[in-house]
């Protein structure tokens, strides 16, 4: 595995490369230890009071988050919710936390309208955002790879198909698509996302890859590997794929950035995971009416940790590229 | 000539398989769109009825080709919940969108290859590295932060544009309403431009004219301006031309957050709404606009080009 060994080694002189990865790494831990439970479990326990600031601001913001209060008391029109005491019961069984316990005026990065911790509902988003967009992509890589060797390596009318199908997919604008989808499916959740951006976000692998099998199918070692009888299966995957892995596992890397972008998008617009799930697209999607009075500090920590890790896979992405095919540089 | 033919003939398996696509998917996938339409007060009697108005008693294979000749002539019938005609939807939407459309596009598209060319022209430098990575940045974040902070800081709380809305007129559309969601757009677009421009100029600026030109004494200005920026120019053509389809669907969030009545606010209303009519209607034109598009962008590209083969 020399190719990788000297990668790697070019990498390693690569600073923002490993500044990145060191980054991404960082992501994938908070990301591994909010599923196992290690972080941000009580994401949703309400423990400040309704949009609690941040502990830095000073306290002049308190009037205006009083007026903000006052502002949302009348947006009811003075018409007492009669469910509010069967939801709070419900809220309660669900959270085990008590309505009426005493809550936070501050919170170290502020609190939703609910009074949940800004941070841990961040952490908790990263995780639904990576696992979504790592899962997206690796459908997407699975299956623009297989059609891509299918069409690329057999050509004939397996690749006429599978061109069809391309041109087919590539004819609608992916949004559009995955919009459309959506809307007939009609169903929350993150296997859903998940299928969607994966189903319908197969196309640009599909084409490097096929262009790749084009290439390699008539080299000499796959008819060397002929000659000594291997099999079609075996040529395909034993053989020419180690050799374009690395154009997979750079597409890979992009698709991340592609879905963790497109689900924030469809859980805005609330196509995406369900109420109780958090994710930086549902974090986002709480933002407008809360920055009319004022409250940043929702949208600021989505936005932040949302930039970072992207920030991150791409120019790690950039930095693995680079030092996988040294000649583009 | 017999290249265009060719590509015309294309066009038919395509979408073909585009209809095909989208009755699968609202067809078999969305189940019975007559539990959709009947609302919550839903009787036996009022769902057959409807579903014998839609056809979709029918075979399958006769859905389809209901499809077809409602695709055919181009008649897809009445919104589900406003009960406007497609067509007419699309003939009052398409102009909100391209007033926003098409100035962005020119001023996105002139700032990115101004800055790409620079960036082009000293790459490796700290000035390059410093844009590429503003450039990775300001591309991780997305288009609801730009959109939402935009609206509030420069609506809400300076008051330099009205917060949202839509005219009658074209120039107070242009000046007043469109002026925000096309600084939004331009913004959000720039920085993939750049980078995505800045790769078209690196690959001219290492061919082998550039180095005759400089070599027979051509000032810098004169090979960048001259030379460079008309080869570079052919890529970047085809480039904005594909991305028009696209575009008019794809620009639903800043449709939707400053309520222009374009199509993309058309889409994401329908897609709330259930309303699939519109969203059939809408995906089969818009397939129809990316394939035209996409063989202008060919020819064009020959046009520009004449060492381009089509066969």
């Amino acid at each position: 595995m020399s190719l990788w060994l000297l990668a790697m080694r070019r990498l390693a002189r690569d600073r923002v490369g490993l500044i990145s990865g060191l980054v991404v790494l960082a992501f994938v831990g908070i990301a591994a230890a909010s599923a196992a439970g290690l972080m941000a479990r009580d994401w949703s326990a309400e423990v400040g009071v309704s949009y609690a600031p941040p502990v830095f601001v000073e306290s002049e913001r308190r009037e205006e988050s009083a007026m903000a209060a006052s502002l949302g008391a009348r947006e009811d029109y003075g018409i007492a919710d009669p469910l509010a005491e069967e939801l709070a019961e419900i809220r309660k069984a669900l959270t085990g936390a008590s309505a009426s316990e005493a809550r936070a005026e501050k919170l170290l990065f502020g609190g939703d309208k609910w009074g949940r911790d800004v941070v841990k509902k961040a952490i908790k988003g990263t995780e639904t955002s990576l696992v979504v967009g790592l899962a997206a992509a690796l459908l997407a890589a699975f299956l623009g790879t297989l059609f891509g060797a299918l069409a690329g390596y057999f050509g004939g009318w397996l690749d006429d198909f599978f061109n069809w199908l391309y041109s087919v997919f590539t004819s609608i604008p992916y949004l559009l698509l995955v919009l459309a989808i959506a809307a007939v499916l009609n169903q929350k959740g993150i296997a859903t996302v998940v299928l969607i951006l994966g189903l319908t976000g197969w196309t640009g692998i599909f084409r490097l890859v096929r262009a790749e099998y084009l290439k390699h199918r008539v080299r000499e070692y796959i008819l060397a590997a002929d000659a000594i009888g291997a099999s079609h299966a075996r040529r395909m995957f034993a053989h020419i794929l180690p050799n374009v892995t690395h154009v997979v596992l750079v597409q890979l890397s992009l698709h991340v950035v592609l879905f963790i972008k497109s689900e924030v998008i469809l859980s805005f617009l609330g196509f995406g995971v369900g109420v109780d799930t958090v994710s930086w697209g549902s974090m986002l999607a709480e933002a407008p009416s809360e920055l009319i009075l004022g409250m940043w500090w929702q949208i600021t920590a989505a936005t932040v940790a949302m930039a970072l890790a992207v920030t991150a896979i791409s120019l790690f992405t950039d930095a693995v590229r680079d030092a996988l095919d040294p000649r583009l540089q | 000539m017999r290249y265009l033919a060719r590509r015309l003939a294309q066009f038919v398996p395509t979408l073909l398989g585009v209809v095909l696509l989208v009755f699968l998917v609202f067809n078999w996938v969305g189940g019975d769109p007559a539990y959709i339409l009947a609302g919550k007060i839903a009787n036996a009697e009022r769902i057959e009825e409807i579903r014998r108005g839609l056809g979709v008693d029918q075979p399958y294979a006769v859905q389809l080709w209901i499809f077809v000749k409602q695709m055919a002539v181009g008649d897809f019938g009445a919104s589900w919940s406003t009960n406007e005609r497609v067509s007419q939807i699309f003939a009052t939407r398409l102009g909100p969108s391209l007033t926003v459309l098409v100035p962005l596009l020119i001023v996105s598209t002139l700032l990115a290859m101004a800055a790409a060319m620079l960036v082009a022209y000293q790459r490796g430098s700290l000035t390059d590295r410093a844009i590429m990575i503003a450039c990775t940045i300001a591309q991780s974040i997305s288009i609801l932060v730009y959109i939402l902070v935009f609206q509030y800081l420069f609506a809400y709380q300076l008051g330099w544009f009205p917060v949202q809305g839509w005219g009658g007129s074209l120039a107070e559309n242009l000046f007043a309403y469109a002026a925000l969601p096309i600084l939004v757009g331009v913004v959000v677009s720039l920085a993939p431009d750049i980078r995505l421009y800045r790769s078209f100029f690196l690959e001219e600026i290492n061919q082998d004219y550039v180095r005759t030109a400089r070599a027979k004494g051509l000032g810098e200005g004169r090979v960048m301006w001259l030379h460079v920026l008309r080869n570079a120019s052919i890529p970047i053509i085809t480039n904005v031309m594909t991305m028009i389809p696209g575009l008019l669907a794809g620009a639903f969030l800043i449709e939707r957050f400053f309520s222009i009545p374009g199509i993309g606010r058309e889409v994401i209303l329908a897609v709330e709404r259930s309303d699939f009519p519109v969203i059939k209607a809408v995906t089969i034109y818009v397939a129809i606009a990316t394939m035209v598009v996409n063989l202008a962008a060919d020819l064009v590209y020959r046009a520009l080009d004449p060492r381009v083969q089509l066969r």
